[in-house]
């Protein structure tokens, strides 16, 4: 029975919007080594492995030295836990990003993804569960690893598997060569073989970096931050869009309006999903407000995750911004200063002595644009990211359950290349090289439900002509 | 009732490099053993290749040694050519191969069998296994002869039902036209035995007289000789070398095959076994890899007093005066005289996963079995699998528990655990890459690793034992001792570093991390090192290893640490699978029909998924503490 470290996120994760807190639950020998090495308490000061069991502690998680979530984490010893063994659980804001990003920070750490039903497993293996329950327990492992597996396998249909596919195929050739070389050395020469492999191994890392960078936008495609974006006509809102749309990092995919009034486009800025509710798309009467009545505005903006207020700096401010901002009183609010390529006549003073709006509190946020040029783009980015990293905007849930143990293999294949590379740099012997090599393969193996099996040594013989 | 009768605790079938390590593990152990070989002069023949060792076979004879097995003292006798292989890898692939004198090794094993107590070597073909109530019971041989036995040890090799083959001549003998045992492999499936039905071949023998060296590269043994055994004094091994060969083939020898694989029993169809896809023929080469315009050929020595010259490289079924004009294609064979020709032969087998981990029959107790028999190819692969079924039976005898070998712990464990739990399409052998820890397992720590095992079961004297226990304190002391050594940036420290093109220092450090660099060692350093003490080679070799790879090292222990978890959880005897609801259906049937003896095997078998895996903990778990509940 294996009694590493393990990790997964306890809560179920709903459909609901803002589901509230989620709980990232980690069980093991090292489960308080683990939250050592990402909790930060305020004054950082405090070791939550030396504090005692059953407390609960605030603090931050940071992955190395950037941000992730404020949370509440719960220590507790075994043998008085669920699974009899050191647990750890960690509250977060809810969100299914924040709560991935706290486990992969988790599994990076140390940890590894639970599989399908392992906490229940421990809890019966180290006998907190009544033998009696021994049946369902073995049912419930099978029933849901069954579901993982066809959630994931569902996941991947396609381009995804045929590429992790190639890239074993690849690696499996060079660790073939390899081995036949050490196996058959008289017959097969690798001598300045370690370039080669180097150079391949390069190439592999950036394609796998790719993969996870994708898979994180791939999650986040699925559905994004809910984004509004108002402002009186001429306010320069089709600009925004452009700037935003025809950036180089930014994917494109129209989709169809929730109503005939809106056009709704996603937007991956940077891997973060927008998607935006384009009210630029209602440009033939004057007030926003007006046109699609003041209960469907208010419908909207509740129902967003983000509001963006485009504001034509160059024009002072009206009565329709007024009643806009009363309807965003209770709203993360981006105002955006547009045309600060003009004459400004608007600046955030302005609407703290005219609407008494704050820009302190952080509820909302004020960054001057010129949407024409370009200028200040960056920074709205930058600011969507922020806020979104650190919980304070976030989207509907969505099921990541089994995306946590295909990304960690993916994550652990990754590390596995560095590793390989890092060894022809250190000089190593090749044979080293193998064993990295093998552990990617594995890992990759794991994401689409195949072992290794006989498959090297099948690939030696049928690849390298050994033997006497 | 016989005309005669005779009773031993073991028996053993067969006195090849399994039957000899085992008959011997066994009367050394103190029990009356009788070895059956059908023809006295093939004791430790070598039938194919003139080597013993090589990549991962190496570590097979060194674990051997360490376990108090026969071949490395033989070979150490008797080699007239030794290399380390790979030794510019890293230490996990150093392999040590000899070139064998092969009649003085199997003089040399003869006089061993002959010398020791509680053995009785006998010629004689034994035709039928004697089994009562699924128990061995003895053998009975060709002439009617019965001999009870507590327990038998199969280690028939390549003898069952051979037949060798070249073109369309077909021979019923077993290698060298010794004579095939035709009746075992009956007796056998009367008592339920599986066979499978292996070939595999060997090349020509040439006379040296008519081979042209001049047109060949010559190959020289090692300056340094190392010895295999442990126990063998390295002085003792420095001798005069003779020398291998190098050749290839060309374009011409392929036309010459290619014109006539139709008369090649093997594409003709006329061969039915499955052969090994590392030992390919030459004929298996040239249509396999066609897009390669030449192979290697080495020409070996097959011994000193004989002109015999084996050409590697370059087995053959193709017939005779195929052979003539293919082995004269080749640079330096244009006048070859051919003393033996190249064959394929064909034999029975078993499917191994009717064995249990101690190699004995999983469905008759008492049988055992090891080598070629088992599925194997190799005489490194047969002599440790024979040692391993002469030990359990010999403790079967004695009504001990079997010793059992691991993963992580040997490489003897490693092939035995593939035989026994994987399916094995091939005759199969060694392989460093088979070895998930292969770090660990290195043939120079073998002495490390299994001198204790050795000891308990009574093959290593205490003397030896006490040895090994002391080496392995004075290395670790002697690592801690390193890495404690601070090195400070003095002139004497840089100019050291600078005579082997190592980067300066530009702090202190330890003397560990100055080992750790790819172009130092511990022995490179021992100028800046006073207070070091004097250590035998052996250990120093440990010290630098252990210092060296470190951090590689502790990552494969932490794996080994896991994956005994899973090993020692153990699953009791005909174990009823179908009880387990939750188990998929392909589960249930793999687990019912291989019976797999720990839940690390069980995850090993192919269709038995980590899920099912989990189930089965969690039922073993159940049953456990159901049974804590009975004892209430």
């Amino acid at each position: 029975m294996k009694t590493d470290t393990i990790a997964a996120i306890a809560t179920a994760l709903t459909n609901q919007v803002n589901s509230g807190i989620g709980i990232i639950r980690i069980s093991g020998e090292d489960a308080l080594t683990v939250i050592d090495r990402i909790y930060r308490s305020k004054n950082n000061q405090k070791k939550l492995s030396q504090e005692k069991s059953h407390t609960v502690h605030y603090g931050f998680v940071y992955d190395g030295e950037l941000l992730i979530d404020e949370v509440m984490v719960l220590i507790m010893r075994g043998p008085n836990t669920y699974t009899r063994e050191d647990t750890v659980e960690i509250d977060c804001h809810g969100g299914s990003l924040v709560m991935q990003r706290i486990l992969d920070t988790v599994i990076r750490h140390g940890a590894r993804a639970a599989e399908p039903g392992e906490f229940t497993k421990r809890a019966f293996l180290n006998g907190r569960i009544d033998l009696s329950q021994a049946e369902s327990v073995m049912d419930l492992i099978q029933s849901k690893n069954e579901f993982a597996l066809s959630s994931s396998l569902s996941q991947l249909q396609g381009a995804v598997c045929e590429k992790i596919r190639e890239l074993r195929a690849r690696l499996l050739h060079e660790v073939a060569f390899i081995e036949s070389a050490l196996d058959d050395p008289e017959h097969i020469s690798i001598e300045g073989y370690d370039a080669a492999l180097d150079h391949a191994m390069e190439e592999l890392s950036h394609e796998l970096r790719g993969i996870l960078k994708a898979s994180e936008q791939g999650s986040l495609l699925k559905d994004g931050i809910y984004t509004v974006i108002i402002g009186k006509p001429n306010a320069g809102k089709s600009s925004l869009l452009n700037r935003l749309v025809g950036r180089e990092r930014a994917i494109v995919t129209p989709i169809a309006g929730t109503t005939r009034d809106t056009l709704e486009e996603q937007i991956n800025l940077g891997g973060i999903t927008l998607n935006l509710i384009d009210t630029a798309g209602i440009h033939s009467t004057e007030d926003f407000v007006e046109r699609i009545g003041v209960e469907k505005a208010i419908e909207y903006v509740e129902k967003a995750d983000l509001v963006l207020y485009l504001v034509d700096a160059s024009v002072p401010l009206d009565e329709n911004d007024r009643r806009i901002c009363q309807l965003l009183a209770s709203k993360k609010t981006i105002f955006l200063l547009n045309k600060t390529d003009l004459t400004q006549v608007v600046s955030a003073r302005d609407f703290a002595s005219d609407f008494g709006i704050s820009f302190d509190s952080g509820q909302n946020r004020l960054i001057e644009i010129s949407a024409l040029e370009g200028t200040g783009v960056d920074l709205l980015e930058e600011t969507i990211r922020n806020l979104f990293l650190i919980g304070e905007i976030s989207f509907h849930d969505e099921i990541y359950l089994t995306n946590a143990r295909q990304k960690a293999a993916m994550e652990q294949a990754y590390q596995s290349i560095l590793h390989v590379r890092s060894s022809i740099a250190a000089g190593m012997p090749e044979d080293f090289y193998s064993i990295d090599l093998m552990d990617a393969y594995e890992a990759l193996g794991e994401i689409i439900g195949e072992t290794v099996g006989e498959d090297l040594v099948n690939e030696i013989f049928s690849k390298f002509c050994m033997g006497k | 009732m016989s005309y005669l009768e005779e009773t031993y605790e073991v028996c053993v079938v067969g006195a090849g490099h399994a039957g000899c390590e085992a008959a011997l593990a066994s009367a050394r152990l103190g029990l009356r053993t009788i070895l059956f070989t059908i023809n006295i002069e093939s004791i430790a023949m070598m039938p194919c290749n003139p080597n013993i060792g090589g990549s991962s076979k190496g570590h097979l004879v060194r674990e051997i040694d360490a376990l108090g097995g026969q071949m490395g003292i033989t070979i150490d006798q008797t080699f007239i050519q030794s290399k380390m292989l790979n030794k510019s890898k890293g230490p996990a692939v150093h392999s040590l191969r000899a070139q064998a004198d092969k009649a003085e090794y199997s003089k040399s094993m003869r006089q061993t069998l002959e010398r020791q107590e509680n053995l009785t070597i006998r010629q004689a073909e034994v035709t039928e296994l004697i089994i009562e109530d699924q128990m061995v019971k003895g053998v009975k041989t060709y002439s009617g002869a019965v001999y009870h036995a507590g327990a038998v040890v199969l280690c028939t090799g390549t003898y069952l039902k051979a037949r060798c083959l070249y073109g369309d001549v077909v021979n019923y003998t077993g290698p060298n036209g010794l004579q095939a045992a035709n009746a075992l492999s009956d007796s056998l499936r009367k008592n339920g035995v599986e066979l499978f039905r292996f070939k595999t071949g060997t090349p020509a023998r040439i006379d040296k007289k008519s081979i042209d060296f001049t047109k060949m590269e010559e190959q020289f043994g090692d300056e340094r000789v190392v010895p295999f055994s442990f126990t063998t004094d390295p002085e003792q091994v420095q001798i005069n070398q003779a020398s291998c060969w190098l050749t290839y083939t060309n374009e011409k020898t392929h036309q010459i095959i290619r014109d006539n694989l139709d008369r090649s029993p093997l594409y003709s169809g006329m061969i039915e076994g499955t052969g090994p896809r590392y030992c390919p023929s030459i004929e298996d080469k040239v249509v396999r890899f066609a897009d390669k315009d030449r192979h290697q050929v080495f020409i070996e020595p097959e011994g000193s007093a004989t002109t015999e010259m084996y050409i590697g490289g370059m087995s053959s079924s193709l017939p005779e005066d195929v052979q003539y004009e293919m082995y004269r294609s080749v640079p330096g064979l244009e006048h070859a005289e051919i003393i033996r020709n190249a064959y394929a032969i064909e034999y029975d087998c078993i499917d191994p996963r009717q064995l249990k981990s101690s190699l004995e029959f999983k469905g008759i107790s008492g049988l055992f079995s090891g080598g070629q028999f088992n599925g194997s190819s190799g005489y490194e692969e047969a002599a440790c699998q024979g040692l391993v079924a002469g030990i359990n039976g010999a403790r079967y005898v004695r009504g001990q528990e079997p010793m059992l070998f691991d993963r992580s712990e040997s490489y003897i464990g490693v092939l035995i655990d593939d035989l026994v739990t994987k399916e094995n399409k091939e005759p199969y052998r060694m392989m460093t890459s088979r070895a998930e820890y292969r770090l660990l397992l290195r043939q120079d720590n073998a002495d490390l690793r299994l001198s204790r095992k050795g000891y308990e079961i009574g093959l290593i004297s205490q003397e030896r034992y006490d040895w090994v226990n002391q080496k392995e304190a004075l290395i670790e002391q002697e690592v801690k001792r390193v890495e404690h050594v601070n090195i400070g940036a003095n002139e004497a420290v840089q100019e050291l570093l600078k005579s082997y093109n190592s980067t300066p220092l530009k702090t202190g450090t330890s003397l560990a991390e100055l080992i750790r660099r790819p172009e130092l060692s511990y022995e490179d350093l021992g100028d800046i090192d006073p207070e070091r003490p004097k250590l035998p080679y052996d250990v120093v070799e440990q010290v630098n290893i252990n210092i060296k790879y470190d951090g590689y090292i502790k990552r494969q222990m932490k794996q080994v640490k896991q994956f005994k978890r899973l090993e020692n959880k153990q699953i009791p005897e005909k174990f009823n699978y179908d009880i387990i609801n939750s188990l998929r259906t392909e589960a249930r049937q793999k687990l019912n029909l291989y019976q797999p003896q720990s839940v690390g095997q069980a995850s090993r078998i192919a269709g038995v998924s980590p899920a099912d895996i989990s189930v089965l903990l969690v039922y073993l778990e159940q049953m456990n503490r159901g049974g804590m509940k009975d004892d209430k």
